[in-house]
């Protein structure tokens, strides 16, 4: 397993040198008219070579990229050129990502919690009320785009009043917890029917196996059958995807966020990439695509705690 | 032997050990079964009721979908109809008799573009999902099983996955002109990748159970192994991962297109009207054009996701009989 792991961890370090120096080279392609906004047309092209010979962009690739890489190294992620411009990405990012981290690690709480009683609940009552009624959340939710449900949320929500003060305010502040519940609910909506969806159908799946009938036949009570054997295998899949949802709360909600102004992370990247802020995509990259690595190989770490039938490293005579 | 044991023997009837009669019919009986797996998973599936309903209702949906443009009566979407006294354009227009779905701000014909949405979503859908389906599946089950592969497949995945598609779509937008054509490359480039992670980490789970090492010394090939024992098992998984993959890429549109690399205005589809009606919902007398195409979208997921789960239960071989 160690030396698995350690193998794992040094690919990851080739992995985000491919994606990061394949980001950066796409980067590049994009016409250069998409630096400047809408101010395009308003500039001499004097003044747009002055602007882009600012930025760097008018060395050879290979220059750029080299110049990239020695202040990779020497730890420094660079400042942003367009979004906020001079402001080092490092700065941005404190500022913003606890709000996404925060939210985040709340709604995996929440989604957890509620989604798998949920779904435990549907698989024990399978067809019956229980079952029925959470079907049709699981069902709403899923139906029902997220652009579309989120809205009604924040819009009839918070029209709730005791007395005559609203209970819920429309946008977020970092003082009042009160504004905290609406996001958090929103954004946890959509994560208790996905766990509750596919722990009923992994339960399901399994309750049908031969070994509930044996530790039936053993005697041991039905809560020693669901929590000791059915809950564990029917947990093993959804363990792979628990570390990369964990390790990339920090990318945000975009919907969400902006729907009740959160200063966090949410559609950062897809902002920076439209604006081709260089400096903050090969950053935002750099820390997305380390974590999703990371997160892909924690997920098969946690997968065979929890089912230890599973081996990640080569034995001998498997293929 | 004790004397009760000796009772025992002598009870036996001594008729006991002649020989049967040959009856071809009984030995028919137990040598042969008619069970045919996909046979009765679908016997179970076709059972049920919901199932039923919903079949009809996602076929009907399709069917009208296709024919709407041939029907008699029918606007065009794209056409901007003006009043023809003051040459105004009709906007806004409340859902009537003329105009049964109402029109939008420029002053479409909202029950036009609804169906010409539904055809180019479903269609995108429906070819995305599909390439989804084959392709995530088969690199799925040989990223799962094949583990001299593992270290390549997971390098593919992770570049592949960490490359925004955002970057991409921009790309292929300043290359040709954004269009249908753009979105269905953009989405297959990427949407596979959820499945071939969903399929392998199902491998991963069940390559090493004691049938698979069974099979292995038997000396069975890997693609046997990999169509006889490990997909067969995972049917009712994957069954519902499919049934959410095609909803799945209609929100997915309807993200591209809320963060404005959907499909140009003038070619409708679900993903562009939930947009338009998003703008427009604060006024609560034109929320009408939100709510018509995301009920329409609502019945697609919802038949979807109901015939998904119904066939994953009927899937199950336990459950036949």
């Amino acid at each position: 397993m160690l030396k698995y792991s350690i193998r794992r961890l040094l690919q990851s370090l080739v992995t985000v040198f491919i994606v990061i120096t394949l980001v950066f080279l796409l980067m590049r392609l994009l016409p250069e008219e998409g630096y400047f906004g809408d101010g395009y047309d308003k500039l001499t092209p004097e003044q747009r070579e002055n602007i882009l010979r600012k930025f760097g962009l008018l060395d050879p690739w290979y220059i750029q990229l080299r110049n990239f890489y020695s202040s990779l190294l020497r730890g420094d992620l660079g400042k942003s050129i367009i979004y906020r411009p001079d402001v080092p990405v490092i700065a941005i990012i404190k500022d913003k990502a606890p709000f996404s981290i925060a939210f985040g690690l709340a709604s995996i709480f929440v989604s957890l919690l509620f989604g798998l009683t949920m779904g435990i609940t549907m698989a024990r009552n399978k067809g019956r009320f229980w079952d029925k009624l959470w079907t049709a959340y699981v069902v709403f939710i899923n139906a029902v785009p997220a652009a579309v449900y989120l809205l009604f949320i924040q819009l009839y929500l918070t029209g709730i009043k005791i007395g005559k003060k609203p209970v819920f305010p429309m946008l977020f502040s970092r003082g009042n917890p009160r504004s905290w519940i609406l996001p958090l609910l929103s954004m946890s909506l959509g994560g208790i029917a996905g766990y509750a969806l596919w722990m009923r159908r992994y339960m399901v799946d399994q309750l049908n196996q031969d070994y509930v009938k044996l530790a039936r036949a053993k005697g041991l009570s039905n809560n020693q059958i669901m929590v000791r054997h059915v809950m564990r295998n029917a947990f093993v899949p959804m363990a792979q995807y628990l570390p990369s949802s964990v390790l990339l709360t920090i990318s945000g909600s975009i919907y969400i966020e902006s729907l009740y102004s959160i200063p966090g992370m949410g559609g950062l990247l897809v902002d920076v990439i439209q604006r081709q802020d260089n400096v903050m995509v090969q950053a935002l990259v750099l820390i997305y695509s380390t974590l999703g690595i990371w997160g892909l190989f924690l997920g098969d770490i946690l997968m065979a705690v929890f089912d230890p039938r599973i081996r990640l490293e080569k034995r001998e005579g498997a293929r | 032997m004790s004397q009760k044991e000796l009772q025992v023997i002598q009870a036996i009837e001594d008729d006991l050990f002649t020989f049967a009669e040959y009856d071809p019919q009984a030995a028919e009986r137990v040598g042969y079964s008619d069970y045919s797996y996909w046979g009765s998973t679908l016997k179970i599936f076709f059972k049920n009721k919901t199932v039923i309903f919903f079949l009809v209702l996602m076929a009907s949906l399709i069917l009208f979908a296709t024919i709407q443009p041939y029907l008699p009566g029918q606007k065009s979407p794209t056409k901007i109809h003006t009043d023809p006294v003051t040459g105004r354009p009709l906007q806004n227009q409340k859902p009537s008799s003329e105009f049964w779905f109402g029109t939008n701000v420029i002053g479409q014909d909202l029950w036009a573009r609804i169906w010409s949405g539904t055809r180019t979503s479903l269609l995108i859908a429906i070819i995305v999902g599909i390439w989804e389906v084959f392709f995530g599946i088969f690199i799925g089950a040989i990223w799962g099983y094949v583990r001299q592969l593992d270290a390549f497949m997971t390098e593919a995945y992770n570049v592949i996955n960490n490359i925004p598609t955002t970057i991409l779509l921009m790309l292929l937008a300043y290359i040709l002109r954004p269009s249908f054509k753009t979105m269905v490359i953009a989405m297959c480039a990427t949407g596979w990748l959820g499945m071939a992670r969903f399929v392998r980490n199902q491998i991963v789970i069940i390559r090493d159970r004691e049938y698979n090492l069974a099979s292995r010394c038997l000396g069975t090939p890997t693609t046997r192994i990999i169509t006889k024992n490990l997909l067969p098992y995972l049917v009712s998984v994957i069954v519902m991962r499919i049934a959410l993959s095609i909803p799945g890429t209609i929100g997915w549109e309807v993200f591209l297109t809320y963060i404005g690399l959907g499909l140009p205005i003038d070619t409708p589809s679900l993903g562009n009207l939930l947009n338009e009606g998003r703008q427009v919902m604060m006024a609560p007398n034109l929320r009408y054009q939100l709510i018509f195409p995301a009920v329409v979208l609502s019945v697609i997921t919802i038949s979807f996701y109901v015939l998904g789960n119904a066939f994953a239960d009927a899937s199950d071989p336990r459950n036949h009989y």
